[in-house]
């Protein structure tokens, strides 16, 4: 090593930027901080997703419920689903993507710091844009899928009303836009970083499994976000300016919105889960002490996963009615994705098939993912055939199958994720005995609340409507799920206590507390602000195995440098600017129906976003 | 705190600072990642586009005489395309391109008065082609095309008129670029940051030859 060594941590360095205080979380541009700044931000938002459901499960708990009006149980559904997809499980995979990547392919940051915590802001703002609605009392309520027709403001026939006249779907509308912004945004930057910052002798083939996984999905999202920017902007054309894109009563076809939707919303069911692979790929192999199986098979069967995603999105529309040709051929590639997820799930089987397993709470959490996303896995195979599929769809059947693949799968493997790197990320290992009560909770509220859904859904129980009369035999079941979503809640608190319980207590965590295989257990917990005093050569997928075994088995910890001949980025608050800029952008279209002359707003906002971005340009980076 | 060795002067060490796996900048990698997003992006308008050709209810149309709605009463109204304007605008953008490229030369060889010269006349076609479009709205307009007139209006105004913003947004990168050239900040060793651009530019005039043909041509 050639910087010296020093016993503590570096003092404040004369020329160095502050390193506490709010002003220096606002400006940050490290990928660790920004990271946590994600994990913290989707945690609120997730656990508000909970409570929209919660209040759900409230008002099913009988017949006849009488908790909340239709409206607030459109609202309800609609912002549990976009909460949960767009705020919750996307920006928790964020976290890990900015705190993981970095680390393990050896960078000292992303390929473009400013760019990410531009993203971070936007998401942000984009948030919390969204949930504005609620303050005002017009939160959306058309769906997380927006269908054309529910979402339209003006009158479709002489006798019909405008099904939404008010601002709900425009927050929805321009809300999601502004999300968008932030991942595309982060989904190049993470592209650039992958491609382009992988350490010495990282070769594309030596990535571990969570990057690797992560790859693909900035490539979806590359890919499948602008699909879904260019149906949200003629829909917002469609409510603002009289076209008629999606309204029949213009020749224009309500299909349309569904098609562009979906070909964007499949490849998002990728992004959603695929993290949650990458997740269960890294923990498995450690706590089973044995490489991960069949690693190559496993990279391009998540190459393939994401490849044939863009080519299903059809199945989403069955019921449309599109035609035998259209029918097959979305079914069968539908079929086909079985194959790749299969294979994963095989090689995760055969990695701990004869390892010396070790139940941690991350591992539970890993090995739950793997049981409960076969079953969401197999439902999904059952409803890809359009048959089956038009008893199924609209039903409680849907609900269970995306619930076992997005909660027993995504969430699941994120669980897993945030017991394996918190020691990490925070320097203390989070309490395995409060862990268990947390796991066993959850794995069994999880099961409680959705497995009777499939029950239910068969018997005819159509979703998103707000209650259900006695006598169906609906009742038992949804008293079930009920209290089977309690339980679930509580042990999202016990995790919450674990949490305070663990930042209260001393840093305990070594730099390896699990004898990992990657980059991230060879640098102190946690990392400091530049990873790596030199960038690590590597040799093979499992670098930090390969170190142990050199070792003879036990590694010193890794010491604490100062590092101060290592030059980090500047910190920055343009990012800031440019990303309010593009919340007033969106914002100012809000009230652009309402009040037009509100189109100079605009003007400012736009001329706000142009002179953060070259400031930004322009301000030296280093 | 001892620098006991600069790590790029030991042999065979490589200069952490500057490290990239592929060799190439982050920014150019940065900028096909987004041209690919922006495929998909006029994909997505230009299928609409087709979807909806010939699915209007009342006129005007690009390529028929139909009738319509002109200064409150119903009419026949003419094909509203005038394709001779349309040429003459893909020609100057399609030159623009070649001219980006001979700026770009201009500044890896560290001639500045090329660079300055042959970017003045790219940013004079982007220009033009904007104006060109901006005239071209406002004829179609007084001719009873509104936006949401029908949907030919709707689909036509929404496709051109997004390149068009891009083609805006690419005249502000590139006068940008020209301000600093005149002011001697795009050495050799920067001809990068105007190739970005350049490449930027290439991908919006490709995108006009997809549109010029299917929307103008295409009957």
């Amino acid at each position: 090593m050639a910087t010296s060594v020093l016993e503590h941590r570096p003092p404040a360095l004369p020329h160095a930027h502050p390193k506490t205080g709010i002003w220096s979380w606002i400006t940050t541009v490290d990928h660790k901080r920004i990271g946590i700044m994600y994990g913290a931000t989707s945690f609120l938002f997730f656990l508000l997703g909970g409570l929209e459901a919660l209040i759900m499960r409230m008002q099913l708990i009988g017949p006849n419920g009488k908790l909340v009006d239709p409206d607030t149980f459109n609202a309800l559904f609609t912002m549990h689903g976009t909460t949960m997809i767009f705020l919750g499980v996307m920006p928790l995979s964020a976290m890990f993507f900015n705190y993981f990547i970095p680390i393990q392919i050896g960078a000292r940051d992303v390929a473009f710091p400013r760019l990410n915590a531009f993203s971070y802001w936007v998401f942000l703002l984009g948030g919390l844009f969204i949930n504005a609605s609620f303050i005002v009392g017009t939160p959306p309520d058309g769906g997380w899928f927006g269908y054309a027709n529910l979402t339209s403001s003006r009158v479709m026939s002489a006798t019909a009303a405008a099904p939404s006249p008010g601002l709900n779907i425009d927050f929805w509308v321009l809300g999601l836009q502004i999300l968008g912004v932030a991942s595309l945004a982060a989904a190049v930057n993470f592209f650039v970083t992958i491609v382009n910052m992988r350490a010495p002798g990282m070769r594309m083939l030596r990535m571990p499994m969570f990057v690797w996984m992560s790859f693909v999905v900035q490539v979806l999202l590359v890919l499948a976000f602008p699909v879904i920017t260019v149906a949200l902007i003629l829909l917002m054309f469609d409510r603002n300016f009289g076209s008629s894109f999606f309204m029949p009563d213009g020749g224009g076809d309500p299909v349309m919105w569904q098609h562009l939707f979906w070909i964007f919303g499949h490849p998002e069911v990728y992004i959603l889960i695929l993290p949650a692979f990458g997740i269960t790929s890294e923990i498995l192999p450690v706590f089973s002490r044995k490489p991960l199986f069949g690693y190559t098979a496993m990279v391009f069967s998540g190459i393939f996963i994401g490849f044939v995603g863009f080519g299903v999105w059809s199945h989403h529309m069955f019921a449309t009615g599109m035609g035998p040709f259209a029918d097959t051929f979305f079914a069968i590639a539908t079929m086909v994705i079985a194959i790749p997820t299969g294979v994963k799930i095989f090689n995760w089987v055969g990695t701990m098939w004869g390892g010396s397993i070790r139940y941690t709470t991350a591992m539970l959490s890993a090995i739950a993912m793997v049981a409960l996303f076969i079953i969401g896995g197999l439902s999904g195979v059952m409803h890809s055939s359009p048959p089956a599929d038009l008893q199924q769809t609209d039903t409680y059947f849907i609900v269970a199958h995306f619930h076992y693949v997005l909660f027993g799968g995504a969430i699941f493997g994120l669980t897993a994720g945030a017991y394996y790197w918190w020691p990490k990320m925070f320097g203390r290992l989070l309490n395995e005995s409060l862990g268990k009560v947390h796991f066993w909770l959850m794995f069994i509220g999880m099961n409680l609340t959705f497995f009777p859904m499939h029950f239910l859904g068969l018997h005819g129980m159509p979703r998103r409507v707000y209650t259900y009369p006695e006598g169906l035999g609906f009742e038992f079941w949804n008293r079930v799920e009920t209290f089977g979503s309690f339980m679930l809640a509580a042990g999202f608190l016990v995790f919450i206590v674990n949490i305070i319980k663990t930042w209260r207590g001393p840093r305990n965590a070594p730099a390896d507390p699990w004898h990992g295989a990657t980059l991230e257990w060879s640098i102190p917990s946690p990392p400091q602000e530049f990873n790596f005093p030199k960038l690590p050569v590597v040799h093979s997928s499992v670098p930090q195995w390969d170190a142990r075994r050199a070792a003879g088995g036990e590694l010193p910890e890794p010491e604490l440098v100062s590092g101060e001949d290592i030059h980090m980025p500047n910190p920055s608050y343009w990012p800031l600017v440019a990303a309010i800029g593009v919340f007033l952008v969106f914002f100012s279209l809000l009230f652009i129906r309402t009040w037009p002359s509100w189109w100079m707003f605009t003007i400012f906002s736009v001329l706000w976003l142009f002179y953060g971005v070259y400031r930004w340009a322009f301000e030296p980076a280093h | 705190m001892a620098h006991a060795a600069s790590h790029t002067s030991e042999p065979g060490a490589i200069d952490e600072h500057h490290w990239t796996s592929t060799g190439m900048d982050n920014r150019k990698i940065a900028l096909w990642a987004f041209i690919g997003s922006e495929c998909l992006f006029f994909a997505s308008l230009i299928s609409t586009y087709l979807v909806y050709k010939g699915k209007s209810l009342v006129g005007p149309l690009p390529h028929d005489a139909s009738e319509c709605v002109l200064n409150g009463t119903k009419q026949a109204c003419e094909p509203i395309f005038e394709i001779p304007l349309v040429t003459l605008g893909t020609a100057v953008l399609l030159f623009s391109s070649l001219f980006v490229v001979l700026a770009l030369y201009g500044a890896q060889k560290g001639n500045r008065k090329m660079m300055i010269g042959w970017l003045s006349a790219t940013v004079l076609c982007g220009l033009f082609f904007v104006g060109m479009q901006v005239y071209e709205f406002y004829h179609f307009f007084h001719k009873g095309l509104g936006y949401s007139t029908n949907l030919f209006g709707s689909t036509f105004y929404t496709l051109t008129g997004f390149h068009g913003t891009h083609v805006s947004i690419g005249v502000i990168w590139l006068a940008t670029m020209l301000v600093l050239a005149i002011r001697g900040k795009v050495p050799p060793e920067k001809a990068l940051n105007l190739e970005l651009a350049a490449l930027y530019w290439h991908f919006v005039d490709v995108v006009w030859i997809v549109i010029f043909p299917v929307v103008y041509l295409m009957r």
